[in-house]
């Protein structure tokens, strides 16, 4: 006689320690073999692009703020990029190097977010705090410039909505100073820790053919080994004047793609992160930043596609211009939903713990799968 | 009979009485310690607000439990529902019954002390699996599965660790234990043992195998990181103890730091001296003979607290293992090992 075993459902619901947002996930699992993993979406939905049909151009940029709100500067990049794009409109030197050191601000600070929450996923507290600590450096940094600490309405079509204020910069050199040994002690406490390698060594490999059918973009790919990066292969605003490297992933510890080279991938792009703003810095030309700011925003009947390169992987908008004051359709393409479309692949036969480590090393934020 | 029955109340109450007095507070002691050395070492304060330095926040946590809702969902089994803390509480609690807090102050003297504790600890395995079925959770029965599994197959090592001690030692009585290791530091059983000889320093690189395999195994035991998959807050919430709130919840919770004591005085008594002191006694050089007896409860208590402090330390370092590596750890290194120990020891105490 056989004892009769059955595949369990398991609702990871939205509400749940460890899925980063209102995310449901439902599990198929064997015992404790992940067989099926559903993703249901949805939870955040705010209908940014129809509301995108009824505001003006310059008036939708607090909106894109919100939709990865983990990297808000880079959402406003995005978007502006576009318009300026559409408008045919070139900016101030200083804006350009003062998009640029933001963004790239941003991209530590929403870094050490993922690093912070993919260590609790895996059951270690204690970098949480640290990577926490130092983004609220960065965070007041910003606070400073823009009023707020989280959703920064910074960049406007054709300019900054804010300019720097004084001792600004010296306060991003000493930031620097104070982080470079920081990182160091988290590589120490977490990077190279035996259990944590057991945990994410060789899990939730995804092979580099089939991240590129996925669409997969940003850390995630490279990870997989694929070297592509919009800021070197499409390079937008002044990245090409900033020597800097791109992180691939190399299996150090595992199989290449697996979930230590998407953390791993993350760590170093901090670091080379750190690189790009001391090179900023130290060329910021004097200007006003809200020169080329154009009065009125109706741009002649046409599209543009503009992306950039978001912590989480490729943010793409496809505007739509009908000739009028509020655009015509306004398309988002979300580096989160892409990235969250494999996770079924590389969840199969994998453990339930193991699905918590792959999710937090996809490093999706709702706000902008939902939009 | 009547006085029987008098005689058996009154040396329950004495030998029962003391230990509570050290327990329940303790419990008060090692959350609000958990919470303010895990603040320390994430760079932040810890509890500041409730009395000073945050010193009346475990008080204010008991308050709140007690006056708690009790809420029971509908499809619980309600008898199996109740019966699970109480079972915890009970296994974690009995315990200390045999451990000797000092040479004047022991529980109860019985000459099965090691066997009774590793025995009576077991019961907390039922209690989880009963906990984490009765719920009726999926997420509850998962974290009952594996903290089934996992307290099972760690007690093999400890009690094999435990063993050997038994071999060196000769008796399982923890307050014998204790006495042999007296006078001088290196007395204590993790240098070999009080007899002097070529056998002592042959067993000290086992003797430290032992404590490292009995330390490790201890940690699974009582749930901690980087074991505490039972209770993985990230991917099952909170596993066994999901659905309980209120009392229920806090007996879950005050047994969890009672285990931890527990598992650190039986490693103080089989390795470190018990409550012998590493030096001297004042009440030896002072010639005041109850001296000593107080003197010995509080080393004990120092040596107890510090287990726990690594314990704790270790929570908040490591990260967790995943179930499958959790049970090759058991099964595929630390039993074998500690076998092997366990035979090695056994042949070089036969020298």
């Amino acid at each position: 006689m056989s004892l009769k075993t059955e595949e369990l459902v398991l609702n990871m619901g939205p509400q749940h320690p460890s899925t980063h947002g209102v995310l449901r996930l439902e599990l198929l699992v064997d015992g404790e073999i992940v067989k099926n993993v559903i993703p249901h979406l949805g939870y955040l939905h705010r209908c940014f692009e129809k509301h995108t049909e009824a505001l003006q151009y310059f008036q939708i940029v607090p909106y894109t703020d919100r939709l990865d709100y983990l990297a808000s500067m880079g959402n406003n990049f995005g978007y502006v990029l576009t318009i300026e794009k559409l408008l045919k409109i070139e900016v101030p030197e200083r804006v350009e190097y003062i998009r640029v050191i933001t963004a790239e601000l941003q991209r530590i600070a929403s870094h050490l977010v993922a690093i912070g929450t993919f260590g609790i996923d895996v059951g270690a507290f204690t970098p949480f705090l640290f990577c926490f600590r130092d983004r609220e450096i960065i965070l007041n940094l910003f606070e400073e410039i823009t009023g707020a600490r989280f959703l920064y309405n910074f960049m406007a079509v054709g300019g900054l909505n804010y300019d720097l204020s004084n001792g600004w910069v010296d306060k991003v050199k000493d930031f620097i100073k104070y982080f470079r040994p920081k990182l160091k002690e988290l590589n120490d406490l977490l990077s190279f820790n035996k259990i944590f390698i057991e945990r994410t060594a060789s899990v939730g490999i995804l092979p580099a053919d089939m991240a590129i059918n996925y669409g997969v973009s940003g850390p995630m790919l490279r990870a997989s080994g694929v070297k592509y990066d919009i800021r070197k292969n499409d390079p937008y605003s002044i990245y090409n004047r900033f020597d800097f490297d791109i992180p691939v992933g190399q299996g150090l510890q595992g199989t290449v793609g697996d979930t230590w080279d998407r953390y791993w991938v993350r760590v170093l792009e901090i670091e080379e992160s750190l690189k790009i703003v001391e090179q900023a810095i130290e060329q910021i030309p004097e200007g006003d930043v809200k020169a080329a700011i154009p009065k009125k925003i109706k741009p002649p009947v046409g599209t543009a596609y503009g992306r950039v390169e978001n912590p989480r992987g490729e943010l793409g908008f496809f505007v739509v211009s009908d000739g009028g004051n509020n655009p015509f359709r306004v398309k988002v393409r979300p580096p989160s939903f892409c990235n969250l479309s494999v996770i079924n692949e590389i969840c199969k036969n994998n453990l339930v713990s193991d699905v918590v480590a792959i999710l937090g090393s996809t490093d999706i934020v709702l706000g902008e799968v939902d939009r | 009979m009547n006085n029987l029955v008098q005689e058996i109340i009154v040396n329950l109450l004495l030998a029962a009485a003391p230990l509570f007095l050290w327990i329940l507070p303790y419990a008060l002691l090692a959350v609000y310690l958990e919470r303010k050395i895990s603040g320390f070492m994430q760079d932040r304060l810890g509890p500041m607000r409730v009395g000073k330095w945050g010193l009346l926040q475990s008080l204010a946590d008991i308050v709140k439990l007690l006056q708690k809702e009790d809420i029971m969902a509908d499809a619980v089994d309600k008898k199996l529902f109740n019966l699970a803390p109480l079972l915890v509480f009970i296994g974690s609690y009995a315990a200390f019954a045999t451990i000797p807090f000092s040479s004047i102050y022991i529980g109860s003297n019985i000459d099965l002390g090691v066997f009774f504790v590793t025995a009576i600890s077991a019961l907390v395995v039922a209690g989880l699996l009963l906990g984490a079925w009765a719920s009726n959770n999926k997420y509850s029965l998962y974290g009952g599965m594996r903290t089934a599994a996992q307290i099972v197959s760690y007690e093999i090592p400890t009690a094999i660790v435990i063993l050997s001690v038994v071999i060196i030692a000769g008796t399982f009585n923890l307050k014998e234990m204790s006495e042999q290791q007296t006078a001088n530091i290196f007395n204590w059983y993790i240098f070999g043992g009080p007899e002097l000889g070529l056998k002592k320093f042959i067993l000290i690189p086992f003797m430290l195998v032992g404590t490292v395999i009995y330390f490790i195994s201890s940690l699974a035991e009582v749930n901690r990181t980087p074991f505490d998959i039972p209770e993985a807050e990230s991917e099952i919430i909170g596993g066994y103890h999901t659905e309980y709130s209120g009392m229920k919840f806090a007996f879950f919770f005050l047994a969890e730091y009672a285990n931890m004591f527990a598992v650190s005085a039986i490693i103080t008594i089989l390795f470190f001296g018990g409550y012998q002191s590493p030096f001297g006694y004042l009440g030896n050089l002072l010639n005041i003979k109850w001296l000593v007896g107080v003197e010995q409860i509080f080393w004990f208590l120092f040596k107890g607290l510090l287990f726990v402090f690594v314990q704790m330390w270790l929570r908040w370092t490591l990260p967790r293992l995943r179930i499958d590596q959790l049970m090759v750890t058991c099964w595929k290194y630390l039993i074998p090992i500690s076998l092997v120990n366990l035979i090695i020891i056994a042949f070089i105490s036969l020298l």
